[in-house]
């Protein structure tokens, strides 16, 4: 089995948001980037593929040559080999045509990339990938069986979990779910000592047209001091909630 | 011209976003001159509808479409843009709208932007305002393409009355076997429980309940406000709820009227995933926690003196003004 996963190069979960530039450019200076939390769950599913079942696992990513200490990492994790498209990811579909024409081109037959990434949140490139091959798609995917081509998935829904059958080539919107978090891998010293000889496309992208524009961040309204009730009133929570805030 | 919004159903009743999408979408068309369309699925009465401003519903009636199929589904509101020719289709941010906004836009060669909260900034050039890195900035998101595509973030809008009389018309979109890839086994669902994309509020433990025997302080506090429950992220982690109850920025995420965190400290993933919630409520023992820097309302109490005593006395509230 081919399987493609597609890594998006964001800041660390705990970083401080700051933007420059007339607040039109977000602010890297002195953000960790890491691996997208949601890539990392699969990312972890497609290693255990290859260990379990034998699978070869590449490692995707739209992005200029900063982003290439995240694929390293990738690596170091275990996946064999990496790809990187040597453009500014300006929008969801322009990464998504990016990536569908290095499935087309590799001929893989199970993609997984996060449900969304933590930076912009889209969560649009999954489905606009599967969307322009016309493959099937299981969306918020939280556990995944391969046999043979045959597939099945679990999606999380709105209260609660469905199972669907379907099969390869597939693409996965993938989370928290297809591993659990215990079951992350920090790379060891061999990892990082095999990672720098393995194999690192440059691909040059292919033209294609960015339909949106981020034009402007913004940062909330800075908030009010908390009100402090005391656990002997509660009546006046119960007030506060009713009368102040009117939510009960 | 008509603006198209997707009016999402379960178990026969609309979905209360549905109703939100409308009262957002009436707005835009009064001040851009044009009409409200609406499809529903297996639906069949439509009526209520009328209610939110809504001019012609399109009645998708069809057996193969009675379990959720992302693409046939997206197929199906393809078509009832292009029959409408609509330049604007809106969808929720429900767990199934998020999954077939990417491939409706896709099929309508659309700009596409998810999360959208508040009405758009400019129409012309076409400017909405969006929730990005995990609710700590808002963007503005500019769509170039003629077609779009919005997801509305839930509870961003609201939801208004706008009596109407809306034209219910038969719509039968063509659907292929092809959309039938992904075919739905079986779905596991808590029956008569809140669901967090639905809930007004929520209620959330943390590590603070100190283990799942104790859960039952939750679900009381949730079952006097008809909430939802959920969880932190270590508590979904160590199992002692289902991850479906993770709310936080790799959970889901939570936009309610009260969110209500109980032995949470507040870590900034956590805070990340609540923080679009309009009224925060914290209740720990910690007043270092940093939940309260960011909480509307907090008590600093143990959690097992305060929770019976606020049960207690909601039940005692509720009683009184219902």
């Amino acid at each position: 089995m081919k399987i493609l996963v597609c890594i998006s190069h964001v800041p660390d979960t705990t970083s401080k948001i700051n933007f420059t530039n007339g607040d039109s450019e977000f602010d890297t200076n002195g953000v960790q980037y890491v691996i997208n939390p949601n890539d990392e769950f699969g990312l972890t599913r497609a290693i255990w593929f290859q260990e379990q079942q034998g699978a070869n696992v590449t490692v995707v990513n739209v992005g200029g040559p900063d982003t290439e200490p995240t694929l390293r990492r990738a690596l170091a994790i275990g996946a064999n080999e990496a790809i990187r498209v040597n453009a500014n990811p300006t929008d969801g579909m322009f990464v998504a045509k990016q990536l569908a024409e290095v499935i087309k081109t590799g001929g893989y037959d199970l993609v997984i990339a996060g449900r969304e990434s933590l930076d912009y949140n889209g969560g649009m490139v999954p489905g606009m990938i599967a969307g322009i091959l016309g493959s099937n798609f299981v969306n918020s995917c939280i556990d995944l069986k391969v046999e043979g081509t045959s597939v099945t998935a679990v999606r999380e829904i709105d209260g609660g979990k469905e199972t669907v059958s379907t099969s390869l080539p597939l693409i996965v919107g993938g989370q928290k779910g297809l591993v659990e978090e215990k079951d992350l891998r920090i790379p060891n010293m061999r990892g990082i000592m095999t990672a720098r000889t393995k194999a690192l496309q440059v691909l040059e992208p292919v033209s294609a047209d960015s339909n949106t524009k981020a034009v402007k961040f913004e940062k909330p309204a800075p908030k009010s001091a908390v009100k402090l009730i005391s656990p002997d009133n509660l009546d006046e929570l119960i007030n506060l909630l009713h009368n102040e805030a009117k939510v009960i | 011209m008509s603006i198209l919004i997707y009016a999402e159903s379960a178990e026969g009743k609309f979905k209360k976003v549905a109703f939100e999408l409308a009262s957002y979408a009436k707005k835009i068309a009064e001040t851009s001159g044009q009409t409200v369309t609406a499809l529903t699925i297996n639906m069949s009465d439509v009526s209520e509808l009328s209610k939110y401003g809504v001019d012609k519903v399109l009645k998708v009636t069809n057996d193969k479409l009675a379990n959720f199929t992302a693409k046939a589904y997206a197929d199906a509101v393809k078509q009832a843009a292009e029959k409408e020719g609509a330049k604007l289709i809106l969808l929720s941010s429900t767990t199934d709208s998020l999954y077939l906004a990417p491939l409706v836009s896709v099929a309508l060669n659309a700009g596409f932007a998810s999360n959208v909260v508040g009405l758009p900034v400019s129409m012309s050039p076409f400017q909405v305002k969006r929730n990005a890195f995990s609710n700590k900035a808002f963007n503005i998101t500019e769509i170039a393409t003629d077609v779009k595509v919005l997801c509305l973030g839930k509870n961003s809008y609201g939801i208004f009355e706008n009596a109407g009389a809306a034209a219910a018309e038969d719509f039968a979109p063509s659907i292929s076997d092809a959309d039938f890839g992904v075919k739905v086994q079986s779905v596991e669902k808590g029956s008569g429980k809140v669901t967090i994309a639905d809930a007004d509020v929520v209620v959330s433990g943390g590590r603070g309940m100190k283990g799942p025997e104790n859960w039952g302080l939750i679900e009381d506090l949730a079952a006097v406000l008809g909430a939802a429950t959920a969880c932190s992220k270590p508590v979904s982690d160590i199992g002692w709820r289902p991850h479906s109850e993770h709310v936080g920025q790799t959970g889901k995420p939570v936009a309610t009227n009260l969110y209500i965190a109980v032995g949470i400290s507040g870590a900034i993933q956590h805070i990340a995933g609540i923080n679009s919630s309009k009224v925060k409520v914290v209740i720990n023992s910690d007043a270092d926690a940093p939940f309260f820097k960011v909480a509307d309302y907090g008590v600093v109490g143990d959690a097992f003196e305060v929770l019976p005593k606020l049960i207690e006395k909601l039940k005692a509230f509720k009683a009184q003004n219902s």
